[in-house]
């Protein structure tokens, strides 16, 4: 019998990265074109302490559960947590000394350099991580300035100060410029550290898995093969997966949930027992509205990096308690399906309920892009997830299945507020997986769905739009395959 | 509105006229409907884009004004648009863009 596959585990981080705001590709360009942009973003920038006691952040770490935030008043950047840890039920925050450890210790080819009083604070930061920290070291001023001065690259700064720098590799290959190699470290270094507290929270040894599958968006590679990828084994190299191979799923914000299903099909295929789905943070994506943000008077909230990283595995290891992953359930966005709002619906969520003699009310929860709606209103795009769950629940009144005086609580009782950072993929419905995972243990929650739709029109191959989901269950309620 | 779409609108203005320019909104909520609808008029409130400061006034509508949904096809309204009708706040949004219209 084949095994049935369960989604056993979730681990989210946050690095926060103020002085990293400077270099996402918005504001660079930005202050490429007017320098005096650069102090009106930092003293736009929130300290450690207002990031850590965020809602939406405390949602993301699992501190909070999403429906909280709905009983705080917005904006939520003034109604601050009281005492809030930067530890997590399965996520945590990290200092951005500790995000540059996290770069050093997964530099293989000294591309960052950082001073020493850096290095000492990464190390401070990072006195719990359990890989590689010997190679978080630094040099004096001095030498930090000859090697910046001797070399093209980005300086890095702390506090405002220069205090690193990552060097261009090849001055003829765009992608191997100091600017992509960042994106593509620091993709790397936040991936390991949702991984590396992934496989701690799972208590299973780095050895036992299989394969790791990535599904972040940098394009790591060189000019003869830009986004050749595999970034899967190099995060897999620093945490000890010595067993395992990996490969990239590419599909824009989509991507997680179409990777969530090909290691679900992996496990239940046999061809693997342990596959590990990971994303790292989007650099480019750091303060790519901060213009609204500025205009609006509200902080610069794109100031952090997000990452994840989720076990799958058989359904009966660990405590048996995992999120049954229903692949008789998997959603899919034909390419023939047509792209109105209706037409992707119905491939989604429709089409699979149906298929399994499901109602839409049959779904307790509906995870769809969780992008927190603080972050993005300013800037005119609205509040992304209410559309959503505003749109499902028109689907549901064109089904009959709810009256339309119902929309209002169908939205209230099976969506929730956003909360996830604008980071791309991040916010693809799988930042509810680790508060599913909990729902489900304290017996709050049957079934959920998870709905990822990605723009690929962005890269000018095509016009066409994209989207996955999938279902996942408590045990009890899973069917016997 | 994001800067290729402002570059398209300006370039259509400056080759081709605004006379016969009316521009066609589907923004799902107020405030970016306001926002899309004030960029084609007054010029983009974000000064960021190739409108700033370009208040080309054009007439700018919205899909689910009753005066725009009557002239289209039932079936296909229904197929694209009637998700949002149902699920939009329709009176806020034509509110907002009549406000940038008027």
């Amino acid at each position: 019998m084949s095994p049935t596959p369960a989604i056993l585990r979730a681990s989210y981080a946050l690095a926060h990265a103020p002085d990293l705001v400077r270099h996402g590709s918005k504001p660079a360009r930005e202050i490429g074109r007017d320098p005096s942009l650069l102090p009106r973003i930092t003293e736009a920038l929130r300290p450690w302490d207002e990031v850590v006691a965020y809602p939406p952040n405390q949602v993301f770490i699992g501190n909070r559960e999403p429906d909280d935030l709905a009983s705080i008043p917005r904006p939520w950047y003034e109604n601050r947590i009281d005492s809030a840890d930067s530890a997590g039920s399965f996520g945590r925050m990290v200092t951005q000394p500790a995000l540059y450890g996290l770069m050093k210790l997964c530099d293989d080819f000294e591309l960052v350099t950082i001073d020493a009083e850096l290095a000492d604070l990464a190390a401070t930061d990072l006195a719990d991580f359990d890989h590689r920290r010997g190679r978080i070291t630094g040099v004096d001023p001095a030498e930090l300035r000859t090697i910046a001065e001797a070399s093209n690259g980005l300086d890095l700064h702390q506090d405002g100060r220069p205090a690193g720098f990552i060097r261009t590799v090849h001055d003829q290959d765009e992608a191997l410029t100091a600017s992509v190699l960042l994106e593509n470290l620091i993709s790397k270094a936040t991936a390991v550290l949702a991984v590396s507290d992934l496989l701690r929270s799972a208590r299973i040894a780095a050895g036992e898995i299989d394969y790791l599958l990535n599904c972040g968006e940098e394009a790591v590679g060189d000019r003869y093969q830009r986004g050749g990828g595999s970034l899967s084994k190099a995060v897999g190299e620093v945490v000890g997966c010595v067993n395992a191979t990996g490969s990239d799923i590419k599909a824009f914000c989509s991507a997680p949930v179409h990777a969530l299903i090909a290691a679900g099909a992996m496990v239940a295929a046999g061809v693997h027992r342990y596959v590990v789905v990971l994303g790292g943070a989007s650099q480019a994506k750091l303060g790519m509205k901060f213009g609204a943000h500025l205009r609006n008077g509200v902080p610069v909230m794109e100031d952090c990096l997000a990452s994840m990283a989720f076990l799958v595995g058989p359904a009966d290891a660990g405590d048996g308690e995992g999120l049954r992953l229903r692949l008789d359930l998997a959603g899919k966005h034909p390419i023939g399906a047509g792209s109105s709002p209706k037409a992707v619906y119905e491939a989604l969520v429709v089409e699979p309920l149906v298929r399994a003699g499901l109602s839409m009310t049959d779904i307790d929860k509906y995870a769809v892009e969780m992008h927190n709606p603080e972050i993005t209103e300013p800037g005119g795009s609205g509040d992304v997830p209410r559309t959503n769950y505003r749109t499902l629940a028109a689907m549901a009144v064109l089904r009959r299945e709810i009256g339309r005086e119902d929309m209002d609580r169908f939205v209230a009782e099976r969506g929730m507020p956003g909360f996830a950072p604008t980071q791309g993929h991040i916010p693809a419905g799988v930042p509810y997986l680790g508060h599913a995972l909990e729902a489900i243990r304290r017996g709050r929650l049957d079934r959920a769905m998870i709905v990822a739709k990605g723009s690929l029109f962005l890269g000018r191959m095509t016009q066409l739009v994209d989207g996955v989901s999938f279902v996942v269950e408590r045990p009890a309620v899973a069917r016997p395959r | 509105m994001d800067l290729e779409d402002q570059a398209n609108v300006n370039r259509l203005a400056e080759t081709s006229g605004t006379d016969d320019m009316v521009v066609l909104l589907g923004q799902p909520d107020a405030n970016s409907a306001g926002l899309f609808a004030e960029t084609v008029t007054r010029g983009d409130p974000t000064w960021a884009g190739p409108l700033a400061g370009v208040p080309l006034g054009l007439p700018v509508f919205h899909v689910l004004e009753p005066e725009i949904k009557e002239q289209m096809d039932g079936e296909l309204y229904d197929e694209h648009v009637g998700l949002m009708e149902l699920s939009a706040d329709v009176d806020e949004i034509i509110k907002w863009v009549a406000v940038c219209r008027d």
